[in-house]
């Protein structure tokens, strides 16, 4: 049977919802970005209006202010976008139980099977949202899960685009080949000097060559310009959910020694600790990421023979790959401290003959301290190393963390 | 101009879990009784902002919404 593809995009998710919360920032250009104080200040989102003076995603908010003058920035403010994001998302399963969620403000639906016309039910999605919550979606109906994201970028905002087997050659082939999930910059660029510019290039394009340039991902583009992917649509309770704990911050200030490093090392390693005891997971692969004053972004990771999960494990592996691999030729302007290949916590183990007594001390005191965090507030008990520094350190990963979508586009470029 | 402005509601819980508003505390002290409750459905509360289960009731011959966000209930004050 013929699957019946939908991917509902929240458009402008996080002005939208401002916008809808807050009548009067109707009419103005609205971005809603973070704390330039703090060195956050960027624009995460921004209203139709902000976005025809030629604001971008991720423009710093300075530069923001220089293209229009009058622009409101609004404090981001997840709980809320969170909430939302829910309220979408019961909408959705009044027509379906598969709903497979990609962020907050992304899902994709499989109506095959479902009764009534799937263009229909895309409209009755589109016009319940907005009638509703207050914000306009965009829907993309489609025979494979590639297709439809590329329908809800086609036509926006609060409109349906379809792609079927009759019309995608003529619609969809035309459309740039960065447009396609998974093209990233350096893909794109490749592709380009194989002069293979649209999505119906690479349709048309040898798959060995496409191997040979890209990769396995080139039989994946491959499949997907031709409407070949075959990728279900996984409901969010199916999907394992978590393959990876990562927590990372930009700091007030740039780092610009070890001992700084550590402080903010230990810091994260605190939140991803707890946070990966509470999902009951351990964890080998310990990864650091590390942006330098200059924006360049590096990552480094180091597969363990064994599996960790205390805080002082993680900090310590995340540190001495850092020290590893850092050379300090620029000040340090972030780090994220991350662990993935996962397993539930009740896995066998190897215990060590000589230090299972230390170990087993360290869960116990990691379990005391995540129980007086969750009682007391993420600031109520803190490692010395963390005092050491208090302007860096004196900020909480946990309580503020969110869950944003794994980087599609950055897999390839990595 | 209008704007969100919190109430205090009288509400009515049936067995089947339908909440039905009695009367409204205006700010002003005085309470409104809901002579009927026209309609009900989730909606965006356009003016006031925001957004919750509809209730569009008639009050001493006016029709009116009456918002329920959660565990708070708001209407869409007018303002001089």
């Amino acid at each position: 049977m013929e699957r019946q593809i939908l991917h509902v995009d929240c458009n402008k998710f996080y002005a939208s919802v401002e916008c809808s919360l807050h009548p009067e920032l109707r009419d103005k250009p609205v971005a809603v970005g973070g704390s330039e104080a703090s060195r956050h200040g960027i624009v995460l989102t921004k209203n139709e209006i902000a976005a025809a003076y030629g604001l971008t995603t991720g423009e710093p908010l300075w530069s923001a202010r220089q293209k229009c003058p009058q622009l409101v920035v609004v404090p981001p403010d997840f709980p809320t976008y969170i909430r939302y994001s829910g309220m979408v998302r019961r909408i959705l399963q009044d027509y379906t139980d598969r709903v497979e969620p990609f962020g907050l403000d992304e899902a994709w639906l499989d109506l095959t099977g479902c009764t009534g016309d799937p263009v229909a039910t895309a409209h009755e999605i589109r016009e319940r949202i907005k009638e509703e919550l207050g914000i306009t979606v965009s829907i993309g109906v489609s025979f494979n899960k590639s297709f439809a994201k590329l329908g809800s970028d086609y036509k926006k905002p609060d409109a349906v685009t379809v792609f079927s087997r009759e019309n995608y050659k003529e619609l969809v082939w035309p459309l740039p080949a960065s447009e396609l999930i998974y093209v990233g910059r350096a893909t794109k660029r490749k592709l380009a000097e194989r002069y293979i510019f649209t999505i119906g290039d690479i349709a048309n394009a040898e798959p060995a060559m496409l191997r040979a340039l890209l990769g396995k991902w080139g039989g994946t583009l491959y499949a997907m310009a031709n409407g070949l992917d075959n990728q279900p649509v996984i409901p969010a309770e199916q999907a394992n959910a978590v393959q990876s704990v990562s927590n990372g911050i930009t700091t007030p200030r740039d780092l610009i020694d070890d001992h700084e490093v550590k402080a903010v090392i230990y810091m994260l390693a605190e939140s991803v600790g707890r946070r990966l005891r509470e999902q009951h997971f351990v964890g080998r692969t310990v990864e650091i990421r590390l942006r330098d004053a200059s924006l360049a972004t590096r990552s480094y990771q180091v597969s363990l023979d064994y599996y960790i999960q205390s805080t002082k494990d993680i900090a310590n592996e995340a540190f001495a790959l850092f020290q590893k691999q850092y050379n300090w030729a620029r000040p340090l302007r972030s780090v994220t401290v991350g662990i993935s290949a996962l397993e539930p916590d009740n896995i066998p183990c190897q215990l060590d003959l000589m230090d299972s007594d230390a170990r087993e001390k360290h869960e116990k005191l990691d379990k005391t301290v995540d129980a007086l965090k969750a009682r007391f507030g993420d600031a109520c008990v803190r490692r010395a190393v963390v005092l050491e520094e208090p302007e860096l350190s004196g900020l909480s990963p946990y309580e503020t963390h969110t869950v944003h979508p794994v980087g599609f586009s950055g897999k390839l470029e990595n | 101009m209008n704007c969100k402005t919190y109430v205090e509601v009288t509400a009515a819980f049936s067995p089947e879990g339908t909440v039905i508003p009695l009367t409204i505390k205006w700010q002003d002290g005085i309470v409104y009784e809901v002579d009927r409750v026209l309609d009900i459905r989730r909606a965006a509360a356009l003016k006031a902002g925001g957004c919750g289960l509809r209730y569009t009731c008639r009050i001493r011959g006016q029709q009116t919404y009456l918002f329920l966000d959660e565990d708070r209930w708001f209407v869409e004050a007018r303002k001089a």
